[in-house]
């Protein structure tokens, strides 16, 4: 994953809850439903305009309480190509990259607008802004880095359990 | 040893097989115990491990309690409660608790955890066990595929932030009102996934079900655990709950391992309510008193436990519902529930009026039941976050069942030392 594409920037706030990300009245659904609801109590625009590829751009605080992986799910499942906030819940951290969904560290992020085309590079630590500015993200371990470029822990214990089988 | 570590370091490098661990190293841990429900487990589990072609590493290590959509209300209820059923059969799992409560209540309450463990749950409010000198924390349903398959899972060993208590709670004052005091204090991610260690004078003097609500909410200060000493209380409860023989001596923080500490007077702790729609909107009860409410819960497994049982029939004895309120009341487990039937603790409650439901997740969960488009709500359980339990419009404020059940009497929020006086 490399900083050459550009993304287009979806804004939230901070303390966005996994209640906001995974509705708990939708969660008897599989993921491609739960999605449709993704955010849909902050920005009702969200679910329906996202592209495949957009980067959320977040406050504080992205992804707290609940353990439900749906709530990392459903951003991948519209194609979400990162999340860009200054913190995450921690068990939303995990789930993140369990789920193949790329999450940047990036305590400057506020000043990403609504709508900026922006690019990012994960290994470097980079998120590149439409007119030129570098935000500095926090490095990512290697082994979380293999993981969601891997496309999640499932593929990773795929190949594992595979590998296994004589 | 050659550096003082602290309960969570100790607690790690037991599951990693070394002397001591390093703060910020990353260590792979065997896991004694994975416990996981309905919603979280079997219905997502189990196509994941026919994709693999994988089985379970250690079935005796399983622990899967049916409590997020039982009783099923609807037919996405009952197919979700029927995978888990079948599963749990094909699977012959030994130790399952179907619709006998939450879920976080009925582990320890089965003689699953102990000191000294390394468990994983999927769920959020894991860290429960951590009341018990347990290292235990959520995860989402994808790891805990990993950890079924492999028996592993990686942590980053955390800093310990330790919150010590000095004093004692005055009557009326709870473990769910010190919780929120931190919250408040430190917000929703304050504990930056770390460990919190909760100590002195007032945490020791707190019987079982009171700290397992600190370490329950440790999930809402966005700690990875929320870790208690054990002593001689756990030791006693424990044994009664089927676990005997428990070592509590080893677990404790070495002198020197923790450089965190924030220091709370109990005796000057106040009743606390958080306002919606976070749990860190919370200040003392009088910022809060005279506000009218139209339904009032006592539930979850951070507030329906015999414990809190008992504090809101300490305030309803005798008392009646005030006109135009509900009071609802689901005990954490059927465990609580019967004790609280045997010595009259339910009853008061229903002479007051409380409307009993059944012991699962139910409206804290907001995976069914809910509360009524712009009603507010003053409820025991751990979140308020807009639209959990209800549509947006839905109002809830948290507080303790002491302050819950007083302010079903009273119709508006209130001190309850202003009831129990």
């Amino acid at each position: 994953m490399s900083a050459t594409g550009l993304h287009r920037a979806w804004r939230v706030g901070s303390d966005v809850d996994t209640d906001a990300l995974a509705p708990g009245t939708w969660m008897q659904h599989g993921v491609d439903v739960i999605a449709q609801h993704c955010l849909e109590s902050l920005r009702p625009d969200f679910a329906s305009g996202v592209q495949p590829g957009d980067v959320l751009v977040a406050g504080r605080n992205f992804g707290i309480g609940s353990s439900r992986e749906q709530a990392a799910a459903a951003l991948r499942h519209l194609g979400v190509a990162a999340v860009i906030a200054p913190s995450y819940s921690g068990l939303f951290f995990r789930n993140a990259f369990n789920l193949g969904l790329m999450l940047l560290t990036c305590p400057g992020c506020d000043v990403i607008h609504e709508g900026e085309k922006i690019a990012f590079d994960p290994r470097a630590g980079t998120v590149l802004r439409q007119h030129g500015q570098t935000l500095q993200a926090e490095p990512i371990p290697a082994f979380l880095l293999e993981m969601v470029e891997a496309g999640g822990l499932l593929p990773q214990l795929q190949t594992r359990f595979q590998t296994r089988t004589p | 040893m050659n550096t003082p570590q602290s309960l969570a370091q100790k607690l790690i490098a037991r599951a990693a097989g070394r002397e001591e661990v390093a703060v910020g190293e990353i260590v792979t841990c065997q896991v004694d115990l994975a416990m996981f429900h309905d919603s979280s487990g079997p219905r997502r589990l189990q196509p994941m491990l026919e994709q693999l072609g994988a089985t379970i590493w250690d079935k005796n290590k399983v622990v899967l309690v049916m409590d997020h959509y039982v009783p099923e209300r609807n037919e996405d209820a009952r197919r979700i409660v029927r995978i888990a059923r079948d599963w749990a059969r094909d699977q012959k799992l030994p130790h399952v608790y179907d619709s006998v409560g939450i879920c976080h209540v009925v582990v320890p309450q089965h003689g699953h955890l102990r000191p000294g463990m390394f468990c994983v749950g999927g769920d959020s409010h894991s860290p429960t066990g951590g009341a018990f000198g347990t290292y235990m924390f959520g995860i989402g349903s994808t790891e805990m595929l990993g950890v079924v398959t492999t028996g592993e899972i990686w942590v980053q060993v955390p800093r310990t932030i330790r919150m010590r208590w000095y004093g004692r709670l005055r009557p009326g004052v709870t473990a769910k009102d010190m919780m929120l005091a931190m919250i408040g204090r430190f917000g929703m991610n304050g504990g930056a996934y770390q460990a919190v260690e909760f100590c002195g004078e007032a945490v020791r003097a707190l019987p079982m079900h009171e700290r397992m609500t600190l370490s329950n909410m440790s999930a809402e200060l966005g700690a990875q655990v929320g870790l208690i000493a054990p002593d001689e209380i756990t030791r006693e409860w424990l044994e009664a709950h089927g676990a005997r023989d428990v070592e509590t001596t080893r677990w404790f923080s070495d002198q020197g391992s923790v450089q965190e500490e924030h220091r709370f007077e109990g005796s000057a702790l106040a009743p606390q309510v958080a306002a919606p729609f976070s749990p860190a909107n919370a200040a003392d009860v009088s910022q809060f008193a005279g506000k009218k409410i139209q339904a009032a819960y006592i539930g979850a497994c951070t507030g329906a436990k015999l414990e809190d049982l008992r504090f809101a029939a300490r305030v309803l004895r005798g008392k009646q519902v005030a006109a135009g309120v509900r009071l609802l009341v689901a005990p954490a487990s059927h465990t609580d529930r019967d004790t609280a039937e045997r010595e009259g603790t339910l009853q008061i409650l229903v002479d007051a009026g409380a409307q009993l439901l059944p012991s699962a997740c139910g409206i804290c969960a907001g995976y069914g039941d809910s509360f009524a488009a712009n009603e507010t709500v003053i409820s025991s359980t751990a979140r308020n976050f807009k639209g959990r339990m209800g549509p947006p419009s839905t109002q809830v404020y948290l507080a303790s069942p002491y302050t819950v059940a007083a302010s079903a009497v009273a119709g508006h929020i209130i001190d309850p030392r202003e009831v129990l006086a």
